[in-house]
Protein backbone atom coordinates (compact mmCIF):
# COMPACT_ATOMS: atom_id res chain seq x y z
CA UNK A 1 0.00 0.00 0.00
CA UNK A 2 1.22 3.11 -1.05
CA UNK A 3 0.43 6.19 1.40
CA UNK A 4 -0.85 9.40 -0.12
CA UNK A 5 1.37 11.85 -1.73
CA UNK A 6 0.33 14.51 0.10
CA UNK A 7 1.25 12.83 3.55
CA UNK A 8 4.64 14.37 3.57
CA UNK A 9 3.12 17.71 3.48
CA UNK A 10 1.85 16.80 6.55
CA UNK A 11 5.09 15.14 7.87
CA UNK A 12 7.03 18.33 6.75
CA UNK A 13 4.16 20.40 8.54
CA UNK A 14 4.68 18.49 11.80
CA UNK A 15 8.57 19.00 11.73
CA UNK A 16 8.17 22.71 11.06
CA UNK A 17 6.04 23.17 13.75
CA UNK A 18 7.92 20.84 16.42
CA UNK A 19 11.53 22.45 15.03
CA UNK A 20 11.51 25.46 16.30
CA UNK A 21 9.48 25.00 19.49
CA UNK A 22 12.23 22.26 20.65
CA UNK A 23 14.87 25.24 21.11
CA UNK A 24 11.84 27.46 22.98
CA UNK A 25 10.76 24.41 25.05
CA UNK A 26 14.35 23.91 26.30
CA UNK A 27 15.08 27.84 26.89
CA UNK A 28 11.97 28.69 28.69
CA UNK A 29 12.98 25.46 30.96
CA UNK A 30 16.49 26.22 31.16
CA UNK A 31 14.88 30.25 32.52
CA UNK A 32 12.99 28.02 34.68
CA UNK A 33 15.07 25.49 36.46
CA UNK A 34 18.85 27.22 36.48
CA UNK A 35 18.65 30.74 35.23
CA UNK A 36 16.53 33.42 36.42
CA UNK A 37 15.51 35.86 33.98
CA UNK A 38 17.33 39.91 34.51
CA UNK A 39 15.78 42.39 32.53
CA UNK A 40 16.72 45.93 33.16
CA UNK A 41 16.10 49.10 31.65
CA UNK A 42 19.07 49.44 29.49
CA UNK A 43 18.69 45.25 28.33
CA UNK A 44 15.36 46.33 27.53
CA UNK A 45 16.32 49.50 25.48
CA UNK A 46 15.45 49.58 21.56
CA UNK A 47 18.44 51.05 20.38
CA UNK A 48 22.02 49.37 21.53
CA UNK A 49 24.56 51.05 20.23
CA UNK A 50 26.09 52.51 24.29
CA UNK A 51 24.59 55.84 23.24
CA UNK A 52 21.25 56.92 24.85
CA UNK A 53 18.45 57.74 22.74
CA UNK A 54 17.46 61.20 22.51
CA UNK A 55 14.25 62.98 21.21
CA UNK A 56 11.28 60.99 19.23
CA UNK A 57 11.28 58.13 16.73
CA UNK A 58 8.96 60.39 14.60
CA UNK A 59 10.80 63.29 13.29
CA UNK A 60 9.58 65.48 10.23
CA UNK A 61 12.42 65.64 7.33
CA UNK A 62 11.52 68.60 4.99
CA UNK A 63 11.45 67.53 1.31
CA UNK A 64 14.10 69.64 -0.04
CA UNK A 65 15.42 67.59 -2.71
CA UNK A 66 11.75 66.72 -4.48
CA UNK A 67 13.57 68.93 -7.31
CA UNK A 68 15.82 66.59 -7.95
CA UNK A 69 13.44 63.51 -8.46
CA UNK A 70 11.51 65.36 -10.77
CA UNK A 71 14.39 66.38 -13.03
CA UNK A 72 15.23 62.40 -12.40
CA UNK A 73 11.84 61.29 -13.32
CA UNK A 74 12.18 63.47 -16.76
CA UNK A 75 15.65 63.03 -18.02
CA UNK A 76 16.01 59.40 -16.61
CA UNK A 77 13.50 57.38 -16.31
CA UNK A 78 11.40 59.12 -19.04
CA UNK A 79 14.16 58.44 -21.33
CA UNK A 80 13.70 54.86 -20.66
CA UNK A 81 9.43 54.69 -21.08
CA UNK A 82 10.50 56.43 -24.20
CA UNK A 83 12.61 54.21 -26.20
CA UNK A 84 10.18 51.09 -26.29
CA UNK A 85 8.12 53.60 -27.16
CA UNK A 86 9.69 54.68 -30.38
CA UNK A 87 10.64 51.31 -31.34
CA UNK A 88 7.09 49.96 -31.54
CA UNK A 89 5.61 53.40 -32.58
CA UNK A 90 4.16 51.85 -36.04
CA UNK A 91 2.16 49.33 -34.68
CA UNK A 92 0.54 50.84 -31.64
CA UNK A 93 -3.31 51.03 -31.38
CA UNK A 94 -5.05 54.46 -30.66
CA UNK A 95 -5.26 54.36 -27.10
CA UNK A 96 -1.98 53.02 -26.30
CA UNK A 97 -0.65 56.26 -27.92
CA UNK A 98 -2.77 58.15 -26.01
CA UNK A 99 -1.59 56.77 -23.06
CA UNK A 100 2.12 57.73 -23.86
CA UNK A 101 0.99 60.89 -24.70
CA UNK A 102 -0.93 61.58 -21.20
CA UNK A 103 2.26 60.24 -19.64
CA UNK A 104 4.15 62.46 -21.76
CA UNK A 105 2.25 65.48 -20.51
CA UNK A 106 2.63 64.79 -17.10
CA UNK A 107 6.27 65.05 -17.30
CA UNK A 108 6.52 68.16 -19.41
CA UNK A 109 4.20 69.58 -16.55
CA UNK A 110 7.05 68.46 -14.30
CA UNK A 111 9.25 70.13 -16.80
CA UNK A 112 7.74 73.32 -16.98
CA UNK A 113 7.51 73.36 -13.37
CA UNK A 114 11.39 72.74 -12.77
CA UNK A 115 12.17 75.32 -15.46
CA UNK A 116 10.29 78.16 -14.03
CA UNK A 117 11.80 77.00 -10.77
CA UNK A 118 15.08 78.11 -12.40
CA UNK A 119 16.70 74.53 -11.99
CA UNK A 120 17.83 74.72 -15.60
CA UNK A 121 19.50 77.84 -15.51
CA UNK B 1 25.65 16.25 38.32
CA UNK B 2 29.46 16.04 38.07
CA UNK B 3 31.58 14.41 40.39
CA UNK B 4 28.62 11.58 40.76
CA UNK B 5 30.31 9.53 38.08
CA UNK B 6 33.59 8.03 39.33
CA UNK B 7 36.67 9.23 36.84
CA UNK B 8 37.74 6.07 36.57
CA UNK B 9 34.50 4.27 35.73
CA UNK B 10 34.18 7.25 33.40
CA UNK B 11 37.82 6.36 31.77
CA UNK B 12 36.73 3.23 31.91
CA UNK B 13 33.53 3.32 29.53
CA UNK B 14 35.79 6.07 27.40
CA UNK B 15 37.67 3.42 26.51
CA UNK B 16 34.03 1.19 25.43
CA UNK B 17 33.14 4.15 23.34
CA UNK B 18 30.63 4.82 26.27
CA UNK B 19 30.94 8.49 26.56
CA UNK B 20 29.68 9.84 30.24
CA UNK B 21 28.70 13.66 30.61
CA UNK B 22 26.81 15.90 32.85
CA UNK B 23 24.09 18.75 32.19
CA UNK B 24 26.76 21.31 33.61
CA UNK B 25 29.82 19.74 31.08
CA UNK B 26 27.90 19.75 28.75
CA UNK B 27 26.75 23.27 28.86
CA UNK B 28 30.12 24.67 29.92
CA UNK B 29 31.40 22.51 26.80
CA UNK B 30 29.27 24.60 24.47
CA UNK B 31 29.48 27.92 26.11
CA UNK B 32 33.52 27.57 25.93
CA UNK B 33 33.70 26.82 22.86
CA UNK B 34 31.18 29.65 21.08
CA UNK B 35 32.50 32.69 23.01
CA UNK B 36 31.48 35.48 20.78
CA UNK B 37 33.02 38.85 21.32
CA UNK B 38 31.56 42.06 20.70
CA UNK B 39 33.25 44.00 17.84
CA UNK B 40 34.53 47.00 19.88
CA UNK B 41 37.52 48.48 19.61
CA UNK B 42 38.46 51.34 21.61
CA UNK B 43 42.61 52.08 20.62
CA UNK B 44 45.53 50.49 19.58
CA UNK B 45 44.97 47.27 21.48
CA UNK B 46 41.90 46.67 19.09
CA UNK B 47 43.94 46.39 16.16
CA UNK B 48 46.36 43.72 17.93
CA UNK B 49 42.43 42.07 18.48
CA UNK B 50 41.89 42.64 14.85
CA UNK B 51 45.17 40.74 14.41
CA UNK B 52 43.85 38.04 17.09
CA UNK B 53 41.02 38.06 14.71
CA UNK B 54 42.41 37.35 11.64
CA UNK B 55 44.66 34.24 9.76
CA UNK B 56 47.53 34.54 11.24
CA UNK B 57 46.68 33.88 14.89
CA UNK B 58 42.77 33.04 13.71
CA UNK B 59 40.55 33.46 16.78
CA UNK B 60 38.67 31.01 15.07
CA UNK B 61 40.34 27.69 16.55
CA UNK B 62 38.93 28.87 20.24
CA UNK B 63 35.48 29.46 18.77
CA UNK B 64 35.55 33.10 19.13
CA UNK B 65 35.47 34.43 15.51
CA UNK B 66 32.20 35.55 15.10
CA UNK B 67 32.75 39.29 16.51
CA UNK B 68 29.04 40.44 17.00
CA UNK B 69 28.42 43.86 16.24
CA UNK B 70 25.74 43.84 18.42
CA UNK B 71 25.63 43.51 22.33
CA UNK B 72 22.03 41.47 22.51
CA UNK B 73 24.49 38.89 20.86
CA UNK B 74 27.49 39.19 22.41
CA UNK B 75 29.20 36.25 24.90
CA UNK B 76 32.04 38.67 25.75
CA UNK B 77 33.05 42.07 25.75
CA UNK B 78 37.39 42.85 24.74
CA UNK B 79 37.67 46.26 26.23
CA UNK B 80 40.44 46.82 24.05
CA UNK B 81 42.14 50.25 24.41
CA UNK B 82 42.21 53.51 26.47
CA UNK B 83 38.85 54.35 28.00
CA UNK B 84 38.03 57.74 28.48
CA UNK B 85 35.96 59.31 30.40
CA UNK B 86 33.73 59.93 27.56
CA UNK B 87 33.55 56.92 26.54
CA UNK B 88 33.41 54.74 30.05
CA UNK B 89 29.08 55.30 30.11
CA UNK B 90 28.78 54.06 26.58
CA UNK B 91 30.60 51.20 27.69
CA UNK B 92 28.85 50.32 30.74
CA UNK B 93 25.63 50.88 28.67
CA UNK B 94 26.80 48.47 26.32
CA UNK B 95 27.49 46.36 28.78
CA UNK B 96 24.46 46.26 30.58
CA UNK B 97 22.73 45.77 27.07
CA UNK B 98 24.81 42.39 26.88
CA UNK B 99 22.58 39.33 28.16
CA UNK B 100 23.68 36.98 30.80
CA UNK B 101 26.16 34.93 31.17
CA UNK B 102 28.69 37.53 29.90
CA UNK B 103 32.34 38.00 30.01
CA UNK B 104 34.66 40.86 30.06
CA UNK B 105 38.64 40.75 29.52
CA UNK B 106 40.53 43.95 30.09
CA UNK B 107 42.99 44.31 27.00
CA UNK B 108 45.97 46.52 27.68
CA UNK B 109 47.60 48.86 30.50
CA UNK B 110 45.18 51.78 29.61
CA UNK B 111 41.92 49.03 30.35
CA UNK B 112 43.62 47.86 33.18
CA UNK B 113 44.81 50.85 35.27
CA UNK B 114 44.88 53.98 32.72
CA UNK B 115 48.40 53.12 31.19
CA UNK B 116 50.80 55.80 30.09
CA UNK B 117 47.22 57.90 30.35
CA UNK B 118 46.96 57.04 34.23
CA UNK B 119 48.28 60.93 35.37
CA UNK B 120 46.16 62.75 32.71
CA UNK B 121 42.59 64.43 33.19
CA UNK B 122 40.43 62.41 30.74
CA UNK B 123 41.54 58.75 31.06
CA UNK B 124 39.29 56.33 33.15
CA UNK B 125 41.77 54.65 35.37
CA UNK B 126 40.54 51.08 34.41
CA UNK B 127 37.44 49.81 33.20
CA UNK B 128 36.98 47.45 36.25
CA UNK B 129 35.76 49.96 38.34
CA UNK B 130 32.10 50.15 36.77
CA UNK B 131 31.99 46.31 35.02
CA UNK B 132 33.10 42.77 36.65
CA UNK B 133 36.23 42.16 34.46
CA UNK B 134 37.49 38.57 34.26
CA UNK B 135 40.47 38.39 32.37
CA UNK B 136 43.40 41.22 32.96
CA UNK B 137 45.74 41.38 30.06
CA UNK B 138 48.87 43.39 30.66
CA UNK B 139 50.61 44.63 27.43
CA UNK B 140 50.94 48.08 25.70
CA UNK B 141 49.66 47.05 23.67
CA UNK B 142 49.50 42.79 24.00
CA UNK B 143 50.38 40.73 21.37
CA UNK B 144 47.61 38.52 20.19
CA UNK B 145 49.00 35.54 21.46
CA UNK B 146 48.47 36.91 25.17
CA UNK B 147 44.60 37.61 23.62
CA UNK B 148 44.88 33.77 22.90
CA UNK B 149 45.95 33.55 26.01
CA UNK B 150 43.52 35.61 28.20
CA UNK B 151 41.19 33.55 25.97
CA UNK B 152 42.19 30.47 27.00
CA UNK B 153 42.11 31.32 30.46
CA UNK B 154 38.21 32.74 30.19
CA UNK B 155 37.13 29.65 29.07
CA UNK B 156 39.16 27.31 31.63
CA UNK B 157 37.01 29.48 33.82
CA UNK B 158 33.78 29.10 32.04
CA UNK B 159 34.66 25.78 32.39
CA UNK B 160 34.96 25.41 36.13
CA UNK B 161 31.56 27.72 36.41
CA UNK B 162 28.73 25.36 38.69
CA UNK B 163 25.52 24.87 37.38
CA UNK B 164 23.86 24.57 41.17
CA UNK B 165 25.08 24.68 44.76
CA UNK B 166 25.83 27.60 46.76
CA UNK B 167 29.13 28.38 44.83
CA UNK B 168 26.96 28.59 41.39
CA UNK B 169 27.77 31.30 38.97
CA UNK B 170 27.24 34.55 39.41
CA UNK B 171 24.60 35.01 36.25
CA UNK B 172 22.62 31.96 37.45
CA UNK B 173 22.04 33.88 41.12
CA UNK B 174 18.68 35.54 41.53
CA UNK B 175 20.37 38.08 44.13
CA UNK B 176 23.59 39.30 41.76
CA UNK B 177 22.38 42.15 39.39
CA UNK B 178 23.36 41.89 35.48
CA UNK B 179 23.41 45.59 34.99
CA UNK B 180 25.38 48.23 36.58
CA UNK B 181 25.11 51.75 37.19
CA UNK B 182 26.00 53.38 34.43
CA UNK B 183 28.39 56.83 35.63
CA UNK B 184 27.47 59.94 34.60
CA UNK B 185 29.22 63.49 33.86
CA UNK B 186 29.93 65.32 36.24
CA UNK B 187 31.86 68.67 37.10
CA UNK B 188 35.27 67.72 36.94
CA UNK B 189 34.96 63.69 36.84
CA UNK B 190 32.55 61.16 36.35
CA UNK B 191 30.27 60.90 39.05
CA UNK B 192 30.18 57.65 41.34
CA UNK B 193 34.22 57.68 40.54
CA UNK B 194 34.11 54.15 40.90
CA UNK B 195 31.18 51.38 41.99
CA UNK B 196 32.48 50.75 45.15
CA UNK B 197 30.02 47.21 44.46
CA UNK B 198 32.13 45.90 42.37
CA UNK B 199 35.59 48.10 42.32
CA UNK B 200 37.96 45.93 45.03
CA UNK B 201 41.08 47.59 44.43
CA UNK B 202 43.63 44.80 46.26
CA UNK B 203 45.24 47.04 49.39
CA UNK B 204 49.41 47.04 48.96
CA UNK B 205 51.04 46.40 52.07
CA UNK B 206 53.96 48.54 52.97
CA UNK B 207 56.79 47.08 55.29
Amino acid sequence: MTPDPYFFIVIFCGVAVVFPLMPLALAWLWRKFFQPPKPGPAKNATYECGVESIGEARGQFQSQYYLYCIIFLIFDVEAIFLVPFAVAFTGLPLGAFIAILVFLLLLIEGLVWAWSKGCLD
Amino acid sequence: MSGQVDEGLRSELQKQGIWVTSTQELYNWGRRNSIWPLQFGLACCAIEMIATAASRYDLARFGGEVFRPSPRQADLMIVAGTVTKKMAPQIVRLYNQMPDPKYVISMGACAISGGPFKQGYNVLKGIDRYIPVDVYIPGCPPRPEALLHAFMELQRKIDGQKLTGEKKAPFLDRKQPSEFPVPAFGAHDLEPPANPDVFRPPVVERT
